[in-house]
């Protein structure tokens, strides 16, 4: 029961670590804009995890149903995939021009010739 | 039935991730990634939460993906090995998720209807929302009534993120003169490959601005509402774009025009709280906005869903023209050194 009551908060955990993972250790630019997004997506999955009801049914009103899933982490969430794109859309056009000022989007070749003595 | 699908989607999920950390193409990486999104956009739709599976469906597997891969056109799609090994970043990620694996076992199991995540706010959402905003669709009714506020914040954000994006990428747009012919010629070569493509999306472009407009204008009784309308309007005329070329798609919706159509729907939003205020309510408090609180509540929602709308799809579409564009201007500039 334990198991099956916390394994989607795990998955979570899991996914937003493999995101961090690829932020930290990752010298491209473009990879790192996709950890970043594997880290929002777990985000998402937790919020809306946390939300589910069990028998409950979609925030849409019936008379038919009486129980229902939160509405307030759909809200939320559907807000935040949408400005999620506008930010990550930022990202890449950042990433453009950095590939090309530097002619490449790796940090360490970004760095060396930022300060080429070390 | 349910706790299987659960848990085979998720299980899924962190495959595609870890597939996503080991791959060293990023064009592959960046398909991986519109899977993720398609597989979320499921998880959601198990988790009853369909207005967010929605919106995922149409920005996480369409919209991220197109602009990832513009993104890499313009930059390279091979990642470099990098020298050393990364046992530090290692260990401080298996630390740090340690540790919060040690702070589930606090948390309520999943599904639970008396978890307190559900017992504050979420009941009046539930029990009140039909006849205090007068719509099916709770999700709407927070989203655009009672968290309008919130969502105006939203909205100034992703116009600021257009803004940033015309103000780092924008190019002059090509004069006849500088329209090469060899250019032409070779956006000609390439769009003349994709026959049957074009033939299918000319007929199809109708029905998905239809279905943009039924999403926007439904949401207050199903799945929907100003963003996901918005995206799936601007993923019409990106369809368009890629497919007839970006001179053609800049004949057909004028750019000028979609710059300042964003900025209309921010402010359409911003007047019904103005106008609000004048009424002798609170910012965006709709009830006073009609003598029947429930009609100036269906008023309000109608109009800033549509500045939603509105906005959400002209910042899509000048994203990715302002994307295209570049590589364009770089074809251009690369043919004129040589």
């Amino acid at each position: 029961m334990m198991i099956l009551g916390l394994y989607s908060y795990w998955i979570v955990i899991a996914l937003m670590m493999i995101g961090l993972y690829i932020i930290i250790a990752q010298g491209n630019l473009i990879k790192k804009i996709v950890g970043l997004g594997i880290f929002q997506t777990s985000v998402f999955i937790f919020y809306i995890t946390v939300g589910k009801v069990e028998g409950g049914t979609a925030p849409i009103l019936a008379e038919a149903y009486s129980q229902y899933s939160n509405p307030l982490p759909h809200v939320l969430i559907l807000t935040a995939i949408v400005v999620g794109i506008a930010t990550t859309a930022l990202g890449l056009a950042l990433i453009v021009r950095i590939k090309e000022s530097y002619g490449s989007i790796e940090e360490s070749e970004i760095q060396e010739k930022d300060n080429p003595k070390c | 039935m349910g706790i299987l699908e659960h848990i085979i989607i998720l299980t899924l999920l962190l495959l595609v991730a870890i597939a996503i950390t080991r791959l060293k193409d990023l064009l592959a990486v960046v398909m991986l990634m519109g899977v993720y999104g398609l597989l979320s956009a499921s998880f959601f739709v198990i988790m009853d939460a369909v207005d967010v599976a929605f919106t995922e469906a149409s920005v996480g597997a369409g919209i991220s993906t197109i602009l990832m891969l513009t993104a890499i056109s313009l930059t390279g799609r091979t990642v470099s090995p990098i020298g050393h090994k990364p046992v530090l970043a290692m260990i401080l990620v298996i630390i740090t998720g340690g540790l919060l694996v040690y702070a589930t076992l606090d948390m309520p199991y999943y599904g639970l209807v008396d978890a307190p995540a559900n017992l504050h706010v979420s009941p009046r959402y539930i029990h009140d929302s039909l006849h205090e905003i007068g719509i099916p669709n709770a999700v709407t009714s927070v989203l655009a009534s009672y968290r309008g506020f919130d969502t105006f914040g939203e909205v100034v954000v992703i116009f600021t993120a257009g803004i940033g994006v015309l103000a780092l990428l924008s190019v002059p747009s090509p004069t006849p003169q500088e329209d090469t012919n060899e250019i032409k010629s070779q956006n000609i070569a390439m769009h003349h490959q994709h026959l049957v493509l074009r033939v299918i999306s000319k007929l199809l472009i109708p029905f998905i601005l239809l279905f943009g407009l039924y999403v926007q204008f439904h949401g207050d009784f199903g799945p929907g509402g100003g963003f996901q309308a918005g995206v799936i309007f601007a993923a019409a005329i990106i369809l368009y774009a890629m497919l007839f070329g970006l001179n053609t798609a800049r004949k057909a919706v004028s750019l000028p025009l979609v710059r300042l159509v964003s900025a209309l729907g921010v402010l359409l939003y911003g007047s019904v709280g103005i106008v609000s205020l004048l009424n002798g309510g609170n910012f965006l408090d709709y009830n006073v906005l009609l003598p029947d609180p429930v009609a100036g509540q269906h008023i309000g929602i109608l109009l800033i869903e549509l500045g939603v709308g509105i906005t959400v799809a002209s910042v899509m579409i000048i994203i990715f023209f302002n994307f295209a564009g570049r590589n364009g201007h770089l074809l251009n500039n690369q043919s004129r050194r040589k």
